[in-house]
């Protein structure tokens, strides 16, 4: 049975029915859901060259059929706003409603982005605050939202560095990434034109110096790193890092993605990195849409703020905001000012909160990981002996070798008891891995909760493991022919 | 504000289970040269009231309010409410990436039903879960198209948005690809004769920048000649009365989706459309959704082809894309599903209509002329007598946004306007536009 926990945020299993029918099934020729006013200008058959002889075979259906389907949908989607989701390194945070009021304002949402500089006087404060809070809080000079996305963000902190290696006549060809780096990196560094060399870990789970001071040779452009990395420990060693990287001529980027756990604790800027970018989805509380939109605007030192992507707001001497694009602007990474309504939800969110609120993120962000860990049992062997930061790293490995019960198992477990699954087999450098971000919104009854359902499947994975193999079986679908899906692709109707 | 829901009482208590005095020993391991800041520079919080006012504010210093004839990617279509209802349901809005797809299979469906909706109305074979936005939609078929070939440079039509072009030099260019541009003739792109180094790909876009339809065969043949894929930018308000892209020939469709079932959001999010043939079906960035079933045979969706992506193949994947703009593809999905064939007809029909009918009287006005004499659906480049900017300040004063200028991006074609017009647009809105703008030539 699902443990129980006054006042947690652990709902019930998702219900789901038995299957819900493709649109397509749901349309019948001539039903629809559109009207629109008569023409009401000369009309007559278009003129025009490349006319289709037939309408695109598109599905017709009617609205209340439209409804109904995709209500039907939404109850078979797990969700922040139904229970906890501590899915390590997305911060799957409460998303404030006032957030998304800020967006849907027509003052913003109704906005055309090439409407003159001078008519959009709001939207343009709104950049510059958010910016001025971002490098505030990153310890960095100027910052760009241009990029859509973190990986977005990590491209352009790659073009960023070959472009100041560039302009100092030193062009590099390898970038370094440690070996529990997001797969982002790597993937980033190929599309920048790098090459990526991977730096191993060393025993606590740490950057290994001597490897690093190895691999540093004059090829090397730069490093990528999280801080806290991916096991969620703090890179202890992070002045020796930057002072190995800086005297072997390459430059320091932060990935943003586990900002949240020193948020308004300690910064970036502080630490050597020249280059961080920050997810707006994770840090700061906007929602993640079932796999975006997010935002991951790329903040630098004064040094390099002549590269970012623009163009960027600035402002003239009569007060005025205008869009320029920094002197030597790498150019444009997206076909607008990036995911603009996203900013705005941060903005928001950071105005809300202010200095001493972000900083309670940052706290309550470790405390709750900590505690979570020290309630985990002992059937998942702890993957470091170092306090971990906003997220913690345990392995189902010894339970897989006493119980053939796999972290994939004990993942689908956990949805059958009614919370999202942690990340699991991330970082690629622990065995089973299972990846617990709880995130700083939860509350502690739900960490006990959470707790407590890990332990009740430790122990009927003793008693009864071909239960937990089985799981989930409370879900809207049991577990899902992955290889028939790839081997027969089907990816439309 | 404060979105955590500890008490005073549940800190001391989970600390003392820590083995901690206060909350500043969490970071106790921190290295002692990493100063803790003393102040953050961010404003004091604010009350939930506070917030609204100061939003409130801000956006009171935006014309959202002006009547939209600016387009170039992002247009002021009817966006019904029943989109919007369902697309903002919190089970999708709060929701990530679908790795656990036994409680995601809402999210997994309607990106099947987006990608199926997308292969029928462009008549692609195969279409991914969104990217970011045209633009970046852009760089990645031209990565496709290189990955492919392994051939080294694009052409690419002048044609194709400025900004996507832009988007293209700044990351194709530390690739060494290299970009060469096709001018545009008579408005219609005129691509080159030369056979030597055949390029990856033509790259063009339909309607172009200007507005203007561009005959699918002309670019199909010239890079069957030569090897190279065919890579067409689509506006998806076109597919409601063109030829579909794949039964043109196209191998690659990409495009900014915008226009169908998202507000203009100031440019962002959005949702960058892509969408290939078999063929090339695992050289596809991003999310992919395929169909399958679970172990008691009952249907479901799952993200599959996932061996391509960042997260399995790390730097040898075919895009470093992760989180995409699912919410947006979603809403594209329904906007779709709500006009069916008939409705995005009528949408791209009363659209080309209103376009003609307001180019006819703004040619009537002394000294405004068409830029290009070639057929447009929607869309048209303006030339004018006066400079453009100054002519979109002095509209805005009489409530419109009247259109982008062109001068910064075709300097070739003098100054104008790219005017824009969708259904929404009323004739009695075209009729005050005309009279509007023949105030300000007249005045000038």
């Amino acid at each position: 049975m699902p443990a129980e926990a006054a006042g947690s945020a652990a709902s019930a299993p998702l219900v789901g029915g038995e299957r819900e029918p493709l649109l397509v099934d749901l349309g019948g020729a001539g039903r629809r859901a559109w009207s629109f006013p008569p023409l009401d200008v000369p009309g007559g058959p278009l003129q025009l060259p490349e006319l289709a002889t037939a309408s695109p075979p598109l599905p017709e259906v009617g609205e209340r059929d439209l409804v109904a389907h995709v209500t039907r949908l939404a109850h078979r989607n797990y969700a922040v706003d139904l229970g906890a989701y501590p899915l390590g390194s997305c911060t799957m945070k409460y998303n404030p409603k006032l957030c998304d009021w800020a967006a849907e304002h027509p003052g913003f949402r109704n906005l055309h982005p090439t409407t003159p500089a001078h008519l959009i006087q709001g939207a343009l404060s709104v950049l510059v605050g958010a910016e001025e809070m971002l490098c505030a809080l990153t310890g960095m000079a100027r910052a760009s939202f241009q990029p859509p996305a973190g990986a977005a963000g990590e491209l352009t902190g790659l073009l960023i560095i070959r472009a100041h290696h560039a302009a100092n006549n030193d062009p590099r060809r390898e970038v370094l990434i440690p070996d529990s780096s997001h797969g982002t990196n790597p993937a980033s560094v190929s599309m920048a034109g790098y090459q990526a060399v991977t730096i191993p870990s060393d025993g606590r789970g740490l950057v290994d110096l001597d490897a690093l001071r190895r691999a540093m040779t004059p090829a090397v452009a730069g490093l990528m790193l999280t801080n806290p990395n991916t096991l969620g420990l703090f890179e202890s060693d992070i002045l020796e890092i930057a002072k190995i990287v800086h005297e072997g001529g390459g430059l320091l980027y932060y990935d943003g993605a586990n900002l949240n756990a020193i948020l308004g604790v300690v910064r970036p800027g502080d630490m050597g990195f020249d280059i961080v970018h920050s997810n707006l989805h994770k840090t700061f509380a906007t929602p993640h849409g079932g796999g975006g939109p997010g935002a991951g605007p790329v903040a630098t030192t004064a040094e390099l703020a002549r590269y970012l992507p623009g163009p960027m707001p600035a402002r003239e001497a009569n007060g005025e905001l205008v869009w320029k694009m920094p002197e030597a602007s790498i150019g444009r990474m997206h076909g607008n000012h990036g995911n603009f309504l996203v900013v705005l939800r941060a903005f928001t969110y950071m105005r809300a909160l202010g200095a001493a609120g972000l900083r309670r993120v940052g706290e309550r962000s470790v405390l709750n990981a900590r505690y979570l860990a020290s309630l985990v049992p002992e059937a998942f062997q702890a993957t470091s002996t170092e306090p971990c930061m906003h997220e913690f790293v345990i392995s189902a490995g010894r339970l897989k070798r006493t119980t053939g019960v796999r972290a994939v198992d004990v993942a689908k477990a956990m949805l059958d008891r009614g919370f999202h699954a942690p990340t699991i087999y991330f970082p690629l450098v622990v065995e089973e891995a299972l990846m617990v971000e709880p995130t700083e919104t939860e509350s502690p009854q739900t960490l006990e909760a959470m707790a407590m359902v890990l332990s009740e499947i430790a122990s009927q994975a003793q008693r009864d493991p071909a239960s937990i193999l089985a799981a989930p079986q409370r879900t809207p679908v049991r577990r899902l022919d992955e290889a028939a899906a790839a081997r027969q692709l089907k990816l439309h109707w | 504000m404060d979105f955590t829901p500890h008490t005073e009482a549940d800190v001391a208590r989970m600390l003392t289970r820590l083995g901690l005095k206060s909350t500043a020993e969490l970071f106790g391991h921190l290295p002692a040269g990493v100063p803790l800041p003393a102040e953050i520079a961010v404003p004091s919080p604010l009350s939930e009231p506070e917030v609204m006012q100061l939003v409130e504010g801000l956006a009171s210093q935006n014309r959202s309010e002006l009547i939209c004839f600016a387009g170039g990617g992002i247009y002021d279509h009817f966006l019904p409410p029943v989109v919007r209802a369902l697309t903002m349901r919190p089970e999708f809005v709060t929701a990530y990436t679908p790795y656990q797809p036994e409680v995601s299979q809402g999210t997994l469906q309607l990106l099947f039903e987006y990608q199926s909706m997308l292969c029928a109305a462009t008549g692609m074979d195969a279409a991914n879960a969104s990217l970011y936005d045209g633009a970046t939609a852009g760089v990645e078929a031209a990565g496709l198209a290189v990955a492919a070939t392994g051939r080294s440079s694009i052409w690419l039509s002048r044609g194709v948005h400025p900004h996507t072009r832009e988007a293209l030099r700044t990351v194709l260019g530390a690739r060494r690809v290299a970009i060469q541009e096709q001018p545009l003739v008579g408005g219609i792109t005129a691509w080159s004769d030369a056979t030597d180094s055949p390029p990856a790909a033509l790259i063009f876009s339909q309607p172009n920048y200007l507005g203007v339809v561009e005959p699918y065969s002309t670019a199909v043949e010239r890079a069957q000649q030569l090897g190279a894929l065919t890579v067409s930018s689509i506006d998806p308000i076109a597919l409601g009365v063109l030829t579909r892209p794949g039964e043109a020939g196209v191998d690659v469709v990409f495009g900014e989706g915008q226009a169908l079932g998202n507000p203009m959001s100031f440019g962002g999010p959005v949702v960058g459309w892509f969408a290939t043939t078999t063929q090339h079906v695992r050289r596809i960035p991003g999310r992919v959704v395929g169909a399958t079933h679970d172990l008691e045979g009952r249907p479901g969706f799952v993200m599959t082809l996932r061996t391509r992506e960042q997260d399995i193949r790390r730097e040898k994947a075919s895009s470093n894309i992760c989180t995409n703009q699912t919410l947006n593809a979603i809403a594209c999905l329904l906007q779709m599903a709500w006009l069916g064939p008939a409705g995005l007809a009528e949408v791209a029909t009363q659209s080309a209509h209103k376009a003609r009918y307001l180019a006819e009287a703004l040619n009537r006005i002394p000294g405004v002329r068409p830029l290009v004499p070639a057929p447009f659906l929607r869309e048209f480049a303006l030339g004018l007598p006066l400079a453009a900017e100054a002519v979109v300040a002095a509209m805005a004063e009489r409530g419109f946004l009247a259109g982008i200028p062109l001068g910064r991006d075709y300097p070739e074609l003098g100054d104008g306007l790219l005017v824009a017009v969708t259904e929404r647009r009323s004739r009695a809105e075209l009729d005050r536009y005309a009279a509007a703008l023949g105030e300000v030539v007249s005045a000038g």
